[in-house]
């Protein structure tokens, strides 16, 4: 593995008292933005978030640079940047560390790129459960603005910008950029149909950009160090930068790691996670939050074909494979937020699917019929196969109902259930045909394992 | 009786209004600043809610029966959530969901007879890397164990959630590097012992515990 760069986006995490503003500005803060603003036009500053390839932070990789590119703004409309802080995708737990340790970056973020896309106000939708890193924002924006940096004239510039924090109250759809429009807008989270996308009609009608808040959070360095460098750091092409990497599940050490994009999962897992829990094989991965299919150490890449873009790594393991949205996507999974769910061989993935399941049940938002039906029926097959009441044809049933519920519903929701479903069949199809013979026998099920560190006897 | 907002409160929901464009907008601060202190949306809630944004009070309450975190019925003094989802299953969810149903005397979805607990199962609360995690009123409690759960529970009923969450409640912490020079092996995670909410604003972060090891590698 190639040596630990210098920490970019979490470089002020361990300063003392990170998230105050005289402490933050000692490390940096605000610099950039000061400097981007009196000195730098608009259109340079969005060109540096193009060159810097930087793909959506959120999950979906779309990229940044490209999403600011279909703004638009007609005769009498109003520009509106809304920053994702809704993060609730199972395994997903990178933002929160940004908004507690290191708040004024993503102020700082939020100013360059409201003055960037000719935005005068940024709502940060942050999920209603952080109730302390909402304070934390608040008291952070606060400050920035007695500053000077937010309100009429930041930095004495004509552009008055205001950033505001708008808590959620529960619900993982929200995190899908439209159902938040609509939360935001004081409704019930359901997605609304596309198009028009955001970026021509979003919040109260006016286009809209919505980021994740890693990404926003990244736009000062981007712009400090230009997009083409900040790019570079990356091991890929086309998938620019450093980021925060996460793990979760049987490591030693989980937790939250910066490098750059494109190490691999099992670096990721021994080089920075600390290898096993116990030393234990390790069964399956889940990459980058719930909805990116499972990734499983003993399949080989299947890429004899030169031009296929996996072919560089043809006959290794599924976690040796870079990680970025362009190479996953290949794997036929999903990079997604980058932060993976670890799971040992005392993990029997039936169970651990039918965990996930009961997550999309409680999520859905019920608004489209092959979602809401499709994800309780899932549930109802999973609870017959885990205890015992399976069938062997209920294996394919799970495969048709996902097959049905995939692309016939508003929202990518249905999608990303459908999905990990259908890859935990495929990779482990063995497993699910003895549950439908067995069920699945008390002493495999993945909480036992741990139980006994839990109880303080480990 | 009809429910009134305190002059502050309603100072906050004056200020809430002009951060958006439209009225509406401002539906799910003013039910969080009505649920902070009523304690749950009752029916005189949204009646308030409803006159106050001029809205119907069939979309108020539409609004919060689709969210989770507001109550239409009464709560305990301290609503506990369990994260039943994967990562804090596979480090032992179960196990710390089973010790607050029997602690608690009463399964999830429920209050406690003496009032004090209401227990309810929660979906992923972005907390995976300090799994297995509850939150409790508005604070995060991460790493656990049997043991320091019954310290927070017993806390929480003696001495009050405020109280109980400046001992013992988490927010993200940086893990220095060990064995590096400032790279970016650097961890960030909730390590115990858990800095108190209260303390955040005075105390600088604590070291990393003793027996961590960090991440060398």
């Amino acid at each position: 593995m190639s040596a630990p760069t210098k920490p970019l986006l979490t470089s002020r995490f361990g300063i003392d008292e990170s998230w105050k503003l005289a402490n933050a500005e000692r490390a940096g803060a605000y610099r950039i933005a000061r400097q981007a603003l009196t000195s730098r036009k608009p259109a340079d500053l969005k060109n540096e978030v193009k060159n810097a390839n930087i793909r959506g932070r959120g999950g979906a990789g779309f990229p940044a640079g490209v999403k600011w590119g279909f703004l638009n703004k007609k005769e009498g409309e109003e520009i509106y940047l809304v920053i994702n802080a809704d993060e609730s995708e199972p395994g997903t737990f990178k933002d929160r560390s940004i908004m507690d340790l290191d708040p004024h970056r993503l102020i700082e973020g939020a100013i360059i790129s409201c003055f960037a896309i000719d935005a005068h106000v940024a709502y940060i939708y942050v999920r209603g459960e952080l109730a302390f890193s909402i304070g934390r924002l608040e008291q952070a924006i606060a400050d920035a603005r007695q500053a000077g940096y937010l309100g009429e004239r930041p930095f004495g510039i004509d552009h008055a910008i205001e950033v505001y924090v708008h808590s959620g109250a529960g619900a993982y759809i929200c995190g899908e950029e439209t159902a938040l429009l609509n939360s935001l807008e004081g409704r019930r989270g359901e997605p609304r149909l596309k198009p028009p996308f955001p970026a021509v009609k979003g919040a109260f009608g006016m286009p809209t950009i919505v980021n994740n808040v890693e990404t926003i959070a990244s736009v000062p360095d981007i712009v400090e160090m230009g997009g083409d460098a900040w790019s570079s750091l990356s091991r890929l092409p086309l998938d620019g930068g450093i980021r925060i990497y996460g793990v979760s599940g049987h490591v030693k050490n989980p937790g939250l790691f910066e490098a750059p994009v494109g190490i691999t999962m099992r670096e990721l897992i021994e080089d920075y996670a600390g290898g096993m829990l116990g030393d234990r094989p390790l069964k399956a991965v889940i990459p980058g939050g719930s909805s990116t299919p499972v990734l499983d150490p003993r399949r080989k890449v299947d890429a004899p074909a030169e031009a296929h873009p996996l072919h560089k790594w043809h006959g290794q393991s599924e976690i040796d494979v870079p990680m970025g949205v362009d190479t996953y996507r290949a794997l036929g999974t999903m990079l997604g937020t980058c932060c993976a769910i670890v799971m040992d061989d005392t993990v029997n993935m039936v169970e651990a699917c039918r965990n996930l399941m009961r997550f999309y049940k409680h999520e859905s938002c019920g608004q489209c019929t092959p979602c809401r039906e499709g994800t309780g029926w899932l549930v109802d097959v999973l609870d017959n196969l885990c205890e015992g009441r399976g069938k062997v044809e209920d294996v394919e049933l799970l495969v048709d109902i996902s097959n049905n519920m995939m692309g016939n519903t508003i929202c990518a929701f249905a999608d990303g259930t459908a999905m990990p479903m259908l890859g935990m069949v495929q990779k482990f199809r063995d497993e699910f045909m003895e549950a439908a013979t067995r069920g699945v026998p008390e002493g495999v099920r993945h909480d036992e394992s741990v139980r006994a560190m839990v109880e303080g006897r480990a | 009786m009809a429910f009134a907002l305190t002059p502050e409160r309603e100072q906050q929901v004056d200020d809430v209004l002009t951060r958006y464009p439209e009225r509406r907008a401002a539906l799910l601060p003013v039910l969080w600043l009505c649920q902070r202190q009523n304690g749950w949306i009752s029916p005189d809630v949204v009646g308030y809610v409803a006159e106050r944004l001029e809205l119907s009070t069939s979309i108020v309450k539409g609004v919060v029966t689709f969210y989770t975190m507001f109550f239409d019925e009464p709560v305990g003094e301290n609503v506990v959530w369990v994260c039943r989802t994967l990562s804090c299953d596979l480090r032992g969810g179960k196990a710390i969901q089973e010790r607050l149903e029997s602690k608690l005397g009463c399964t999830a979805g429920h209050t406690s007879s003496d009032g004090k607990f209401t227990l309810l199962k929660a979906e992923c609360l972005a907390a995976c890397g300090q799994a297995p995690m509850v939150q409790i009123n508005d604070y995060y409690f991460e790493n656990l164990d049997l043991e320091l759960l019954d310290r927070i529970i017993d806390a929480h009923a003696v001495k009050g959630g405020e109280a109980a969450a400046a001992e013992f409640s988490t927010f993200a912490t940086f893990r220095a590097p060990t064995g590096g020079d400032g790279g970016s092996r650097g961890s960030v995670s909730s390590a115990p012992p858990p800095p108190s909410p209260e303390a955040v604003r005075l105390a600088s972060q604590p070291p990393p515990p003793a027996d961590e090891k960090g991440d060398e590698s």
